[in-house]
């Protein structure tokens, strides 16, 4: 039973109905295409920027050889840093760290254990 | 004291003998219904911090409304009726809900003027990562051809008798996305509300069900098996302008999603910047939770027994499963054409995560992959699909709105 002020909603033919239904259609994909059309930009000014920091840091770095080449010292490199209480660090074969990541949720996810109670090795993506 | 007289009074005052007047056996119907919903969410854990939520505002409803008149009812739906009406005293007047209403009419109130489903809004745009859509923003003509449902349960309901307001209702239920699709029927047919929340809910916690035979049915076992290369590393900066730009970009295109879109992002960027992590964290837990506990009861309340109980409602779960299924198509054929394009580089399965539903349609592209060929991992690349839907059902109700408002 619909209330009483329903008598002001509008009547659509099917005709208004199929052309507002189309209409709609491509206003979502007009509205995302632009959207994407932005990203692309944005992503492409900061691909850019990235890939410029990554070529000076590239060029500090052979420079930075060079004068350790000329003028040798002993240098001492400090081990990778960790996270309070983690196990070290995976060893990744072939395998993205994102992939990695989700495995190792995955494992934990199976084995009903939290994930930081559990101490994984190595991973390697085994070739059929 | 007259002992009968008292006994008597006690009986016609019980809700007891309303259910053998005036139709009250409806309202046990609804009850019945009340405790199907409890059991879905409770035992087979159906979206249940909505679901329970709304089934218990049923059953609450249904035990004290008994048609116009109830006075000791938790809703009154004709307090509603007179709001929404132009020619009665009471219209768009709160004070006449405070002054006369039940608890869950006062609750009602944040539902009605669009605040609980833009906050949940705010909660889902904090837990979001939109990394996936910023590394491959392709993604987002998935998440529009996922609309598809939308407009062609919008059609159906026109041919099956709904006005242009109630179909425009009943399409946003193909965009899988409970806010919108409360928001949206709250400002165009309120008199659905109830039937529409409750499809809306129970066809996204049924997604695993619904999505994989149309899956299986679009796609190959070739094309299911496709691996997909990993996409580029976003950086901090890029996630902390996507919301602003989408903010600015949507609301200027279409400024009746304002309140969806601007929340979302809102939520998006304080999760983002870095600098406000006790509100992202309110956000996507206190808040949303003590949202979701208004939103879930207050939504539950319109489903009295004299408005739920119609060939309406029937007609709008069909129209609700016809527009999930549809959008699932929708989105899997433009994944197929971008298969296709690529030369085979995207896996047709991420299409369907473009109805949003987040995260458990992008889960079921993980899962349908992954049966096909067990070293596929497709959520990361389903994601993107995933929350460009939430963008895209946000317009798709933004469209409506602005056509029918």
């Amino acid at each position: 039973m619909l209330p009483e002020y329903t008598y002001l909603l509008r009547e659509l033919s099917i005709g208004e109905a199929g052309g507002t239904a189309v209409f709609g259609y491509a206003v979502v994909f007009f509205g995302l295409v632009l959207l994407m059309c932005v990203l692309y930009g944005t992503g492409a000014y900061f691909r850019g920027k990235d890939e410029k920091a990554a070529a000076e840091a590239k060029k500090a770095l052979e420079e930075t050889k060079k004068q350790v080449e000329a003028n040798p010292l002993h240098v001492t490199v400090a081990p990778p840093k960790t996270a309070p209480g983690s196990a070290g660090h995976v060893k990744l074969y072939n395998v993205p760290d994102k992939e990695a990541a989700m495995i190792m949720a995955i494992v934990a996810d199976k084995m009903q254990k939290p994930l930081n109670e559990l101490h994984f090795i190595s991973i390697k993506e085994v070739k059929k | 004291m007259d002992i009968l007289e008292t006994l008597q009074t006690l009986w016609t005052d019980s809700g007891f003998q309303s259910f053998f007047v005036d139709g009250g056996w409806k309202n046990l119907i609804m009850i019945g219904i009340a405790c199907v919903l409890l059991y879905l969410g409770i035992v087979k854990k159906f979206e249940p911090l909505l679901l329970v939520g709304i089934a218990f505002g049923c059953l609450l409803v249904n035990l004290s409304y008994f048609g116009a008149g109830s006075t000791d009812a938790l809703y009154h739906p004709e307090l509603w009726d007179n709001f929404l009406n132009p020619e009665h005293a009471d219209y768009h007047s709160y004070g006449a809900i405070m002054a006369h209403g039940g608890l869950l009419d006062i609750l009602y109130i944040g539902v009605k003027a669009g605040v609980y489903p833009s906050l949940i809004f705010m909660g889902v745009g904090a837990m979001t990562d939109f990394g996936p859509l910023i590394s491959n923003p392709k993604s987002l003509l998935l998440g529009a051809a996922a609309q598809m449902g939308v407009f062609l349960a919008f059609f159906g309901a026109v041919c099956l008798g709904f006005s242009g307001e109630q179909a425009a209702s009943i399409g946003i239920i193909g965009g899988a996305d409970g806010p919108t699709a409360i928001f949206l029927t709250t400002r165009l047919a309120p008199e659905l509300l109830g039937p529409i929340a409750i499809a809306a809910y129970s066809y996204m916690a049924l997604i695993p069900m619904i999505q994989p035979p149309l899956m299986r049915l679009l796609t190959t076992e070739e094309e299911r098996k496709i691996k997909m290369e990993q996409t580029r590393t976003v950086s901090k900066t890029e996630k902390i302008i996507f919301p602003i730009i989408v903010a600015s970009f949507v609301i200027l295109l279409l400024p009746s999603t304002a309140p969806l879109v601007g929340c979302l992002m809102l939520g998006n960027l304080w999760r983002e910047c870095g600098v406000t992590e006790r509100l992202s964290d309110t956000v996507q837990n206190a808040l949303m939770n003590i949202v979701t506990v208004f939103l879930g009861i207050s939504v539950g309340a319109t489903t009295a027994a004299d408005r739920f109980l119609s060939l309406e409602t029937i007609k709008i779960i069909v129209l609700g499963l016809t527009a999930f299924a549809f959008s699932t198509v929708g989105g899997l054929i433009v994944g197929k054409i971008m298969c296709k394009l690529s030369g085979g580089k995207i896996n047709p399965l991420i299409g369907s995560a473009g109805v949003s539903a987040v995260p458990m349609a992008a889960r079921v592209s993980q899962m349908e992959g992954q049966k096909a060929n067990p070293s596929n991992f497709l959520l990361m690349h389903a994601m993107g699909p995933n929350v460009a839907g939430v963008i895209g059902s946000a317009i798709a109700a933004g469209f409506l709105l602005a056509v029918f408002k």
